[in-house]
């Protein structure tokens, strides 16, 4: 059986005074793909970040390769081996792409630069407007420079918020492929709207509804599940 | 025209010290929003501390360097007592910080007696140049050139090195910056701790500049500042630059042409600005 790499438990966050995820649980496993599904406003944002640290959980846990980091502060996080694409993307708008990526390099070694050169033959575009400013980038090529910052240090997991929100199919495809390559060398953890996608490059699911994670199990049992589909993701 | 000259050296010399105070408010609020009323008492101590230093050692340099140190001290100090408990309230920071200028202010008249201090040019840089009819003082020269040298160092730094990169980043964007792997807390101190050298240093030119120091210079020169912050736009450094000289310039020329307006021509240039660009002439992230 492969490896548990990240667990969350019975997560609970507050945001302010509303009470955000209500008892999510989920497991990604060493090497696979897992989905989290959802409606609009489900939590899988708030998922993601309360993994990060941004939005710590007010009970529950999160084991992330046999740590326990749900107190750590972010940056601890970050540097434990998590990358984060969050949903906005969180681009410099006033770096070029070059120091978008500088500043994500943790350690300017030769293994960042060879996966800095490995990403940059994954979406040669980065590389043409490599002195041009974040801010000044299209939708596709900041989820681009998203995904590659966040690939550029040896992570063990990829946090990636809903790449394809906003993008035309034809960048789509090229940034689903772009996942399926990251997958041969790290984990992913994928929000995805998208079930087309979803379904497509995913090993594994969880459905989130109203902050709670209300089914789970492998993506090729779902894709014939037209219950569930129905009732919680509005298709089928 | 020698007159016009004049004025704009003196204008630009004013400007260049305000500029030096400012910039260090203007990092501390795009960085931290952290709004640092206790700014003008870093100044005041960069006076006191750069004056005493300077008597005891006879040298000017040291009594620089001396003031520097108090800065960054003071400010490390600040930034872990005063500013760390505050992080993201804006009225507790405004209550606390206005505090602490009025502890820092009554502990100067504790450390160095009530009344004021003069403060001598040193001998090198005392006197003036003459060009034709054109006096040039050298001092105030001088205190031009530190402020571009000191603008010079740090738009390269901001612009070229990682850490400055990393302030930039997170001037933007302080989640992403974190989730990138990153102590933006730590970040946060060293810009605090480059801040109040800045202001330390800005005090530590005022001293011969105005030939006296006293507790109080603080905040005076500190609702200078945060008058070009304003102009320049928040967490802008080349903003306050340009808006500091431009507060310099406006009030050397009015305190020559029209006296009765020279305190308030700050304020209507705030104004202007605020009614028709209220982000500031320049915006951090441009
Ligand atoms: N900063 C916030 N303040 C208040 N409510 C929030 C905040 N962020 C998210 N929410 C609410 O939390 C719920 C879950 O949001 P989110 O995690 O972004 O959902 P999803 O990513 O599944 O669309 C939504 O109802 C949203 O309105
Ligand atoms: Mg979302």
């Amino acid at each position: 059986m492969m490896k548990t790499l990240l667990k969350v438990e019975d997560i609970h966050t507050h945001i302010g005074q509303y009470h955000i995820l209500q008892g999510v649980f989920f497991e990604a496993r060493e090497g696979e793909v897992s989905v989290l599904l959802g409606r609009n406003g489900a939590g899988k944002t708030t998922t993601l970040k309360t993994i990060m640290g941004l939005t710590p959980a007010s009970k529950g846990a999160v084991v992330f390769n046999g740590q326990d980091i749900t107190k750590k502060a972010t940056y601890t996080i970050a540097n434990g081996g998590i990358g984060y694409v969050p949903e906005d993307q969180g681009i410099f708008a006033d770096l070029t792409v070059e120091e978008n990526m500088k500043v994500a390099m943790r350690k300017e070694d030769e293994a960042a630069y060879k996966r800095q050169d490995y990403v940059l033959q994954l979406f040669p575009d980065l590389k043409t407007f490599w002195k041009k400013d974040g801010g000044h980038l299209s939708g596709g090529q900041k989820q681009m420079l998203a995904m590659a910052r966040a690939f550029v240090n040896d992570s063990k997991l990829l946090l990636i918020d809903e790449p394809s929100k906003g993008l035309a199919p034809i960048i789509i495809e090229k940034v689903m492929e772009a996942i399926t390559e990251m997958k041969k060398s790290t984990t992913i953890v994928l929000v995805e709207q998208n079930f087309m996608m979803a379904s497509r490059i995913g090993d594994r699911y969880t459905l989130i509804d109203d902050g709670e994670t209300v089914h789970a199990g492998e993506m090729a049992d779902l894709i014939h599940n037209e219950e569930v589909k129905r009732k919680y993701l509005g298709i089928g | 025209m020698e007159l016009l000259i004049n004025l704009t050296v003196n204008g630009l010399a004013t400007g260049m010290l305000i500029f030096l105070l400012a910039s260090g408010l203007t990092l501390i609020f795009g960085l931290m929003s952290v709004l640092n009323f206790a700014h003008g008492g870093l100044f005041a101590w960069g006076a006191y501390s750069g004056v005493w230093f300077y008597t005891l050692s006879g040298s000017f340099v040291i009594g620089i360097i001396g003031a520097i140190i108090t800065g960054i001290i003071l400010g490390f100090i600040t930034e872990k007592l005063i500013i760390t408990p505050v992080y993201g309230n804006h009225v507790q920071q405004i209550l606390i910080t206005l505090g602490f200028m009025l502890v820092l202010t009554e502990l100067l008249k504790v450390v160095w007696g009530p009344n004021q201090m003069a403060a001598k040019v040193p001998s090198y840089l005392a006197g003036s140049w003459e060009f034709g009819d054109v006096l040039i003082i050298k001092y105030r020269l001088f205190i031009i050139i530190v402020g571009f040298l000191v603008f010079g160092v740090f738009q390269y730094m901001l612009q070229k090195t990682k850490i400055g990169l990393i302030v930039r980043a997170g001037v933007m964007d302080k989640d992403m910056v974190q989730a990138l792997g990153i102590n933006i807390k730590r970040v946060f101190l060293y810009v605090f701790m480059a801040g109040s050298a800045l202001a330390a240093l800005s005090g530590v030119l005022m001293a011969p500049y105005s030939g006296v120091i006293y507790a109080e210079m603080g905040f005076e020169f500190a609702i200078l500042a945060f008058i070009v912050v304003v102009i320049g736009g928040m967490g802008s450094f080349p903003g306050s630059l340009f808006a500091a000289i431009l507060v310099g310039l406006a009030g050397s020329y009015m305190a020559y042409y029209v006296p009765a307006l020279s305190l308030a021509v700050n304020m209507m240039l705030m104004a202007i600005v605020l009614i028709f660009r209220p982000q500031g002439l320049f915006t951090a992230k441009g």
